[in-house]
């Protein structure tokens, strides 16, 4: 077990470096980034002198090297707005984001596999079409849209719950269900698949020859084997929180990294955008990390072998 | 029905329901199998075996299958008649199979040893410590050797010899009275089938349990069972004691099965082979379903099914050229 | 789904309708601002005005005019990203495929990193750097895109290539390249369009977002994303604004998956485990 982790830390600082280095690329694509950061009245010298001052100077290799050297000792540029180490902006953020995103999972998981196995139960009949048709509407509903819209009715027209900003549990109720929304329907339509292929499985025709109930033949044997490939893609819907929490932060005001992302690019604040990223990154890659480590938990056949 | 007959199967009838027509998979088989014997079910692929194992114990697999005739009396009860619930009762106890793939029948999460427990616990009950040594108990009865360390273990940590060997063990743990056994050695090593059939036989022996043995190879059936019935495009064309099917096989097909098992003994030549395919199931003609393949066909044989006729006492054929006898 | 789902197909055609006359259709000229006549709700309800049918924003332009037009971009940028991003995933999933080996690996290893990450902040960055417009914004989605192509494609050359006319080909001295652009792009086909229909919905979805975001294209073009984002600071009194487009694009992609479900059914319902 040892070994895999070591691989998969290896192949996640891999990465990284990759991510890193797709950023620096992006950020030099046209021109030098410190025009992306001057005034519009700038004049030669101030153009030279903040070029200087930012090590923006020099042959590509050495620039490279600067980042990463940069990067290793946790400063990755300074927020031109915010004029603050770009880390420490995200590191101070990061708790608040963190406090939603469990919750969003939490909701997903709760509507969504139970919806799952019931419309897998019920495959071809009404419950399984109300499910899909419920689940294509969760996709297609855009959610920056759908926060709005919840912000509008909940907040402004009936004035149960507050319309922003951090707080109490009333405050996180629309942004998580605006979060999770997407997510609910992903988690229908992966776990009733799942649950199709497995009923079919011969080891289920032999929980049945052994006579058990069939709720326990459905909810443990079948349900135990199906939430498997759902799992794996933990580390996917992850990611994707991460990234719905940008617009769902910024609808709700939510002082969290994705509202941090969202000022970055409107106020066009490279250098904090570029750590966001960066740092982003990490935490993806973490989660992942940490999904990879618990489905060889879950599935025996991959912990022994 | 007799006293010594525990599983009777009058007219049975499977049929799937497609949107393209009907595929009449199992169209009419009956057979008797009495306490105590082991009955060989042979034919070809597609002929219909598994679905009729499929049928008695009620499991039909979902897509627009369904029995649509016939009987199937446990000690003179029809299961059919029979309500989900008390069917879920009769399975696993009085009634019980081993599938024939040990790679797939296992579930690859739990242990064998909750495998195990399972089937246990639903005729004893009590509590995980009480089970276990039962559980040791149930894998030493099937040979495996230090079965204290296999309870813990997960199937893909076992050979599929040993595998089907636990199978065997859940299907036993609530003494059935009928086991079905669907070509439980098709999937393992030819080393390692004759192994297993000498511990089923063992097996049944020891409980006295009756054993539909389900298979397309004649060796096994040589081996194993008392008496074998013999299966074409969905129906039982010939059914008798083994000895005397072997030697004197009645049914045009059953002669050209046995024709076409290479031999040992005598000189080596061409194999023999059965001219034609199957019928297609969703189009079947309305004599005997192997009349386009024989040589001995004529037009009665084309347009009526065969009638049964008794060759000897126990043994009988569907077939129009043994009327006149 | 037998029948042809018939409300979505009509939703789709009424959309590209929308798209393609756009001029003919719209009553005024999406971006001319009248600003007497800003924030009027639609014309059924109090206040509304006939010659505004859904209304007007904040700075007195149609809603009805912005909307029509706003399907263009959503429609042009759908049909570039996915030919862009496709393409590209094609053509990387049928080389990894067919030459294998090293190449293959270091391709395939791209394609997980580009499944790790998420495409939008790559997006974003593009958006800040390359500055906002149209290329930028292909560019961004076709990010998001092209590792799903390039996966399923491969997975399917490496099918292929098994089979004979592949090896006859090799016999018949075809040159690598030659057999996979003759040979092996045909067959493949089949798989990207369906690739194609399971993406458009995805594609209008991240365009909305990427302008909702301010990174898509710059105002004064009306998108429908950035149409909702205008209307957030009005929502109070003005919800008109930001629920209309909003449910263009709802409606819009809930159609297209919709038929697109019904579509790979019809042309083959083994194409559902895609």
């Amino acid at each position: 077990m040892g070994r895999f982790i070591a691989r998969r830390l290896l192949q996640g600082i891999v990465l990284l470096f990759l991510v890193a280095s797709v950023v620096f690329v992006l950020g030099r694509l046209t021109g030098n980034p410190a025009d992306l950061m001057l005034p519009e009245d700038a004049t030669a010298e101030d153009r030279a002198r903040l070029i200087a001052s930012l090590g923006l100077d020099g042959p590509m290799h050495i620039q490279f090297a600067r980042f990463v050297g940069n990067a290793l000792q946790g400063d990755l540029g300074t927020s031109i707005r915010m004029r603050q180490p770009a880390v420490d902006a995200f590191l101070s953020r990061l708790p608040n984001t963190l406090a939603l995103i469990p919750w969003a999972l939490l909701l997903a998981m709760a509507v969504g596999i139970p919806l799952g196995v019931v419309a897998a139960l019920n495959r071809g009949r009404f419950l399984d079409r109300a499910a899909g048709t419920a689940a294509v509407l969760g996709i297609a509903t855009p959610n920056f849209w759908l926060g709005i819209m919840l912000i509008f009715f909940f907040s402004v027209e009936l004035g149960w719950l507050p319309s922003g900003r951090m707080g109490g549990p009333e405050h996180y109720v629309l942004p998580v269900i605006t979060l999770g929304t997407f997510l609910t329907a992903g988690f229908m339509r992966l776990t009733r698949s799942s649950m199709l292929d497995v009923m079919e499985s011969e080891y289920v025709k032999l929980a049945r020859i052994k006579g058990l109930s069939e709720t326990i033949v459905i909810w443990k044997h079948c349900l135990r084997n199906a939430l498997i490939p759902v799992l794996t893609l933990w580390g996917v819907f992850v990611g994707n929180l991460i990234t719905g929490a940008i617009v769902t932060e910024t609808v709700f005001a939510w002082p969290g990294v994705g509202r941090l992302t969202y000022e970055a690019v409107i106020y066009r604040d490279f250098p904090l955008l570029q750590a966001v990223v960066i740092m982003k990154s990490i935490l993806i890659l973490s989660v992942n990390l940490v999904v990879d480590i618990l489905y060889a938990y879950v599935d025996p056949r991959i912990r022994y072998s | 029905m007799s006293s010594d007959t525990v599983l009777e199967v009058r007219d049975l009838a499977t049929h799937f329901h497609l949107r393209r027509g009907i595929v009449k998979a199992v169209d009419g088989v009956s057979f008797t199998l009495k306490r105590g014997e082991v009955l060989g079910l042979v034919g070809e692929s597609g002929c219909g075996k598994s679905l009729t194992a499929l049928s008695i114990m009620r499991l039909l697999p979902k897509g627009g299958a369904r029995t649509v005739r016939g009987q199937i009396l446990l000690d003179g009860e029809d299961l059919l008649a029979r309500s989900p619930r008390e069917m879920r009762d009769l399975r696993g106890s009085k009634i019980s199979m081993i599938l024939q793939d040990p790679q797939t029948s296992l579930n690859p999460v739990f242990t064998i040893g909750e495998q195990l427990r399972e089937a246990i616990y639903r005729r004893t009950g009590g509590s995980k410590a009480e089970i276990m040594p039962e559980a040791v108990e149930a894998l030493r009865r099937v040979e495996i050797a230090a079965p204290e360390s296999r309870i813990g273990q997960y199937p893909h940590q076992m050979s599929g010899g040993m595998k089907q060997r636990v199978v065997g063990a859940i299907a036993m743990c609530g003494a059935p009275q009928v086991l079905i056994a669907d070509e439980p050695t098709t999937a393992l090593d030819v080393t390692i089938q004759l192994q297993y059939l000498k511990l089923l036989q063992r097996l049944q022996r020891e409980t006295g349990m009756a054993i539909l043995f389900i298979t397309h190879d004649f060796g096994v059936v040589a081996r194993l069972c008392d008496r074998v019935a013999v299966m074409y495009a969905g129906r039982i064309v010939e059914c008798g004691p083994v000895a005397r099917v072997f030697e004197r096989p009645a049914h045009p097909y059953t002669k050209a099965l046995i024709a076409s098992v290479p031999k040992m003994t005598g000189a080596a030549g061409r194999l023999t082979t059965i001219e034609g395919q199957p019928p297609s199931l969703l189009d079947l003609p309305p004599g005997c379903r192997f009349a386009p393949r024989c040589a001995a066909a004529d037009d009665r044989c084309r347009e009526s099914y065969p009638s049964s006729f008794d060759i000897e006492t126990d043994h009988t054929a569907d077939c129009w050229r043994l009327e006149a006898r | 789904m037998r029948r042809m789902p018939w409300i979505p197909a009509v939703i789709i055609a009424v959309i590209v309708a929308m798209a393609l006359l756009a001029p003919l259709l719209a009553p005024h000229d999406p971006i001319d601002q009248t600003l007497k006549d800003k924030l009027l709700p639609p014309y059924w309800m109090d206040g509304g005005d006939s010659k505004y049918i859904l209304g007007t924003d904040a700075f007195g332009r149609d809603i009805l005019s912005r909307l029509i037009y706003g399907a263009r971009v959503s429609l042009i940028v759908a049909l570039l990203a996915l030919t862009a991003g496709g393409g590209v995933g094609l053509l990387i999933g049928i080389v990894a495929g067919y030459l294998g080996g090293f190449v293959e690996s270091v391709l395939m290893r791209l394609v997980d990193a580009a499944f790790t990450f998420p495409a939008i902040l790559f997006a974003l960055l593009l958006a800040v750097t390359m500055g906002q417009g149209l290329g930028t914004l292909v560019i961004a989605i076709s990010l998001l895109l092209w590792a799903s192509f390039a996966r399923v494609i491969r997975g399917e050359v490496l099918t292929l290539k098994q089979r004979d006319f592949v090896a006859l080909a090799k016999v018949r001295g075809c040159s690598t390249p030659r057999i996979m652009l003759t040979h092996i792009l045909p067959n493949v086909l089949n798989t990207f369009m369906v690739l194609v229909t399971l993406n458009i919905g995805v594609v209008i979805i991240a365009e909305a977002s990427l302008s909702f975001l301010g990174a898509g294209i710059p105002p004064p073009t009306p998108t429908w994303g950035l149409m909702v984002s205008e209307g957030r600071g009005r929502i109070a009194d003005a919800w008109w604004v930001s629920l209309i487009p909003g449910i263009a694009i709802t409606l819009l992609v809930l159609s297209v998956n919709l038929f697109g479900d019904w579509l790979r059914d019809r042309l083959d319902p083994r194409l559902r485990q895609l």
